[in-house]
């Protein structure tokens, strides 16, 4: 069977978190499939403008691929979230069944599935991270708030704040979580729009070190991943 | 009474980390008395001064960023100001960091309270470039502001002169009115009109009800417990969230925010590009990756080392200019019972505590200070996080435990730092399973001494891997909101000598006026049993445990007892019981490892009973007690029976 480019996409995204090209056998062997039509693919997303080559070490996905391959990932993680929690599927079938699914959601029926499964972090199977939706709002409070679907998207491409770079400065665009702790990082000076710089980070999931209005603040990696920052560079 | 008509109240509220407590000890010296608020948990330090013939009372109230409900700190700092109505507050901001603070003073305005501000760390501003018109900022806030140096005391006095002016003025001065922008400005005015007509605010200002009511704080939604003003809050909140977009909570802080930022950059100029300063290079060093664990636990175990050390040394002399009384005491109250639980029960304890304090609690405290005005004490917390959150709390919990492993009671009142309480109780939990200097006593005395170093890390090892697992069944049973590490990092600098002596001071005196009287009195307790004969009926009582479940001899039944008092005296006392120093000829070495295991684990001694009572209630100081007796015996005996199945005898 042929996979669809979009699987591609999902896995390059999946597989180079990291920011580290993969090579193309490695990206075969993963995906099930022969070399050859994983590097016919990656050409063809090359010309796409979603993947870019570098000599000897693979390929890696562009900004642009980076955000297509964020959005299946996203749309097959609720998925399949949305088939083990609620229609109490078995974790493999519930995965093939959302690989198929993933092509045929709407962006709109996806944000409502998000809503709906109480805009979950982590995939109810494999708990993978589920990527950020692109949708203006900025909190989880304020869409479940809305119940609707908003039209206009992001300017920027987000990023959790777990994945800028030392020295790196961004601007909040939302925080994933409750009341509490939205109001808390808030009341620390960290609102959106607030202008954010990496200082430092702790190994192995330890928190990061920020500065914020001319204070310095450390944070656990599990509120720093889970507040959004909008990018100049997704990589 | 003309004494108290003279009294001022003088409240120092502001962020954590500003130097309030500083200007507090600077202003009160050693008169600090730390008090419970009624009803409340929360501490409040209040200190009295004599200054310019006027009687001042100075509170000093937690740290905190905001008049939320966060936290009970913020809750109750709140309640304080607006019941307890203090003649003036201080409002100590950091210079360095004005625009967060300035979010905090923000708020005590729309408290329409009496304030001044004391902006401290101005020298620190200066020198980092920047420069803060004090005269313009004073004109936007509309309350006087003074430059002060906390540690160098520069400008202490003329912030009192200034703070008792305000508090003597008639009327009472008020805060500049702040404005949010238009669209929620007239939905505050509607709803301010609306609680002003029904009286409905207590003792709060209409306008910051209103503001509250707005941001759906619960603690003034119960206050106010009128449906119709709850309805119309609710109504013009929702009609706020959908011209921003935004939930309410922010929209608001945003505000505050944007309303920080003006004044701020109005009054304020960076006179050079802020250049990387020395404190970010020790920063840089100390967070990183590799060297900062490094370097941590160089610190940390030479911290030990340097406090054993001295204390082995420091406490060898002490006992020996005791014993130089014991005799004349004995000779003084007699030989009858009553002699004996004085002496032997009451002064003992007496003794034995002066002999822990002085050389261990003293240093390690000491050691403590500087690690903490240095500000590493914060870079610990970063660096442990990720640890912690194995089992369930966060980097800041490290320290209460760091202070575990010199003594269980100074870690649970340590367990303040946390921000909630079920932190603080997981955290108070885990910490006196810590093994303090007594449980060091015991191990290297027996394990250490007869099976070898080996089999004593083995304990410390088998202790760690325990205090993690318990540690995480109390994440998962307890009940309430796991909350992750938001904690600001305070720049380095040199620590002041005056407050490392002060601080270490406050906490020495206070560890003995908690520990001192307990120890002694459930000294003169138990040598009363004894006296009594008691103390073999209950250690016989207890045999089938000692004996049949962790195949101990009985008499150290007795010796268990003893040591809820202190652990240590457990070895000491069994070298009486037995008639020989030499341990190895009574005891097997099977016996001395379960011995040294269950005492490391059975109960948190008195003095830490009464600290986890002080900080908690009676209730979870005794769930916390028996669990630890229960699960001691439960997992000596399967130890002992592991062992035995192993080869030992």
């Amino acid at each position: 069977m042929e996979e669809a480019p979009e699987e591609y996409l999902e896995a390059l995204y999946k597989l180079t978190r990291d920011g580290n090209p993969i090579k193309t056998t490695e990206l075969a062997k993963q995906l099930g499939v022969t070399a050859a039509s994983a590097t016919q693919m990656l050409q063809k997303l090359a010309k796409r403008g979603c993947v870019e080559y570098i000599p000897y070490r693979g390929a890696r996905l562009t900004q642009e691929g980076k955000s297509e391959g964020a959005k299946m990932t996203r749309k097959h993680r609720l998925l399949e979230t949305f088939l083990v929690s609620v229609l109490k599927m078995r974790g493999d079938k519930a995965h093939a069944q959302a690989c198929e699914l993933e092509h045929h959601l709407s962006d709109e029926a996806e944000e409502a599935l998000c809503r709906i499964l109480k805009h979950p972090e982590f995939c109810a199977d494999d708990k993978m991270p589920i990527p950020p939706c692109d949708s203006p709002f900025t909190s989880c409070a304020e869409c479940m708030a809305a119940g609707t679907h908003y039209e206009s998207k992001r300017e920027k491409p987000i990023k959790a704040l777990t994945f800028l770079k030392r020295g790196e400065s961004a601007k909040i665009a939302f925080i994933r979580a409750g009341r509490g702790a939205v109001q808390r990082l808030c009341d620390m000076g960290l609102t959106p729009g607030a202008q954010v710089r990496m200082v430092t980070s702790a190994p192995l999931k330890g928190p990061v070190e920020i500065e914020v209005r001319g204070s310095k603040l450390a944070i656990g990696w599990g509120i720093a991943s889970r507040i959004f920052v909008e990018a100049e560079s997704l990589v | 009474m003309s004494d108290a008509q003279d009294e001022l109240r003088i409240a120092l509220a502001g962020n954590a980390n500003v130097g309030k407590s500083v200007i507090f000890n600077e202003l009160t010296g050693l008169s600090q008395v730390i008090g419970n608020w009624p009803g409340k948990t929360v501490k409040k330090a209040t200190g009295t001064l004599f200054f310019e013939g006027r009687r001042l009372s100075i509170i000093d109230l937690p740290g905190i960023y905001s008049f939320s409900t966060f936290s009970e700190e913020e809750l109750v700092s709140r309640q304080y100001i607006a019941e307890e109505r203090p003649d003036v507050i201080v409002n100590v901001v950091d210079a360095t960091v004005l625009e967060r603070n300035l979010f905090f003073t923000l708020q005590l305005m729309e408290l329409e309270v009496p304030f001044v501000v004391a902006l401290n760390m101005y020298d620190i501003a200066k020198r980092t470039g920047i420069d803060i018109d004090v005269q313009r900022l004073s004109a936007e806030l509309g309350v006087p502001v003074i430059p002060t140096v906390a540690v160098k005391r520069v400008g202490l006095t003329e912030m009192l002169r200034a703070a008792i002016q305000v508090a003597l003025q008639r009327p009472p001065p008020r805060p500049r009115r702040l404005s949010y922008g238009p669209e929620i400005e007239s939905r505050v005015m509607l709803l301010t009109q609306m609680i002003k007509s029904k009286g409905r605010s207590g003792s709060y200002p209409p306008r910051w009800t209103a503001i509250k009511l707005l941001e759906r704080d619960s603690e003034v939604e119960t206050m106010v417990s009128d449906r119709a003003i709850l309805d119309e809050a609710a109504r013009l909140r929702s009609e706020i969230e959908s011209i921003h977009g935004e939930p309410i909570g922010t929209v608001i802080t945003s505000e505050r925010y944007t309303l920080a930022h003006r004044i701020c950059s109005t009054s304020l100029t960076f006179r050079e590009k802020p250049r990387p300063t020395l404190s970010g290079r020790i920063d840089s060093l100390t967070t990183h990756g590799l060297w900062g664990y490094v370097l941590m636990a160089l610190i940390t175990i030479g911290m030990f080392y340097a406090v054993f050390s001295f204390g082995k040394w420091a406490s060898g002399i002490l006992e020996s200019a005791l014993d130089l009384f014991r005799p004349l005491l004995q000779n003084l109250l007699g030989p009858g019972p009553v002699g004996k639980i004085l002496v032997e029960g009451l002064v003992e304890g007496l003794f034995a505590g002066i002999a822990i304090a002085i050389p261990f609690i003293l240093p390690f405290y000491l050691m403590l200070s500087v690690l903490e005005d240095s500000g590493y004490l914060a870079r610990i917390a970063f660096l442990m996080d990720a640890a912690m959150h194995r089992m369930g709390l966060h980097g800041k919990a490290f320290i209460p435990m760091l202070l575990g492993f010199g003594c269980n009671v100074p870690a649970v009142l340590g367990c303040r730092i946390m921000e909630t309480r079920r932190e603080r109780l997981i955290a108070a939990f885990v910490s006196t399973l810590v093994p303090c200097t007594a449980r060091t006593i015991v191990i290297l005395a027996l394990v250490g001494k007869y099976l070898g170093v080996t089999y004593a890390l083995s304990l410390y090892v088998i202790d760690i891997g325990i205090i993690f697992a318990l540690g995480r069944v109390a994440y998962k049973t307890l009940p309430g909101e796991p909350i992750g590490l938001i904690m600001e990092m305070p720049s380095y600098k040199k620590p002041s000598g005056r407050v490392i002596a002060r601080q270490t001071w406050f906490r020495v005196s206070g560890f003995v006026k908690l520990a001192f009287p307990i120890i002694a009195f459930a000294g003169a307790a138990i040598k009363a049993a004894e006296i009594a004969g008691v103390l073999n009926i209950l250690s016989d009582a207890i045999s089938p445990i000692t004996v049949g479940l962790l195949g101990l001899p009985s008499v150290v039944g007795v010796l268990l007892i003893v040591g809820i008092l202190r652990k240590e005296l457990t070895v000491l006392m069994l070298a009486t019981l037995l008639g020989t120093p030499h341990f190895d000829a009574v005891l097997s070495p099977l016996q001395m490892y379960i011995f040294a295991f269950v005492v490391m684990l059975y109960i948190p001694c008195v003095a830490t009973i009464a600290a986890l009572v002080e900080e908690f209630n009676w209730k979870d100081a005794a769930y916390v007690t028996i669990f630890e007796i229960v699960f001691a015996t439960a997992a000596g005996g399967l130890l002992y029976r592991i062992l035995l199945a192993l080869g030992w005898h």
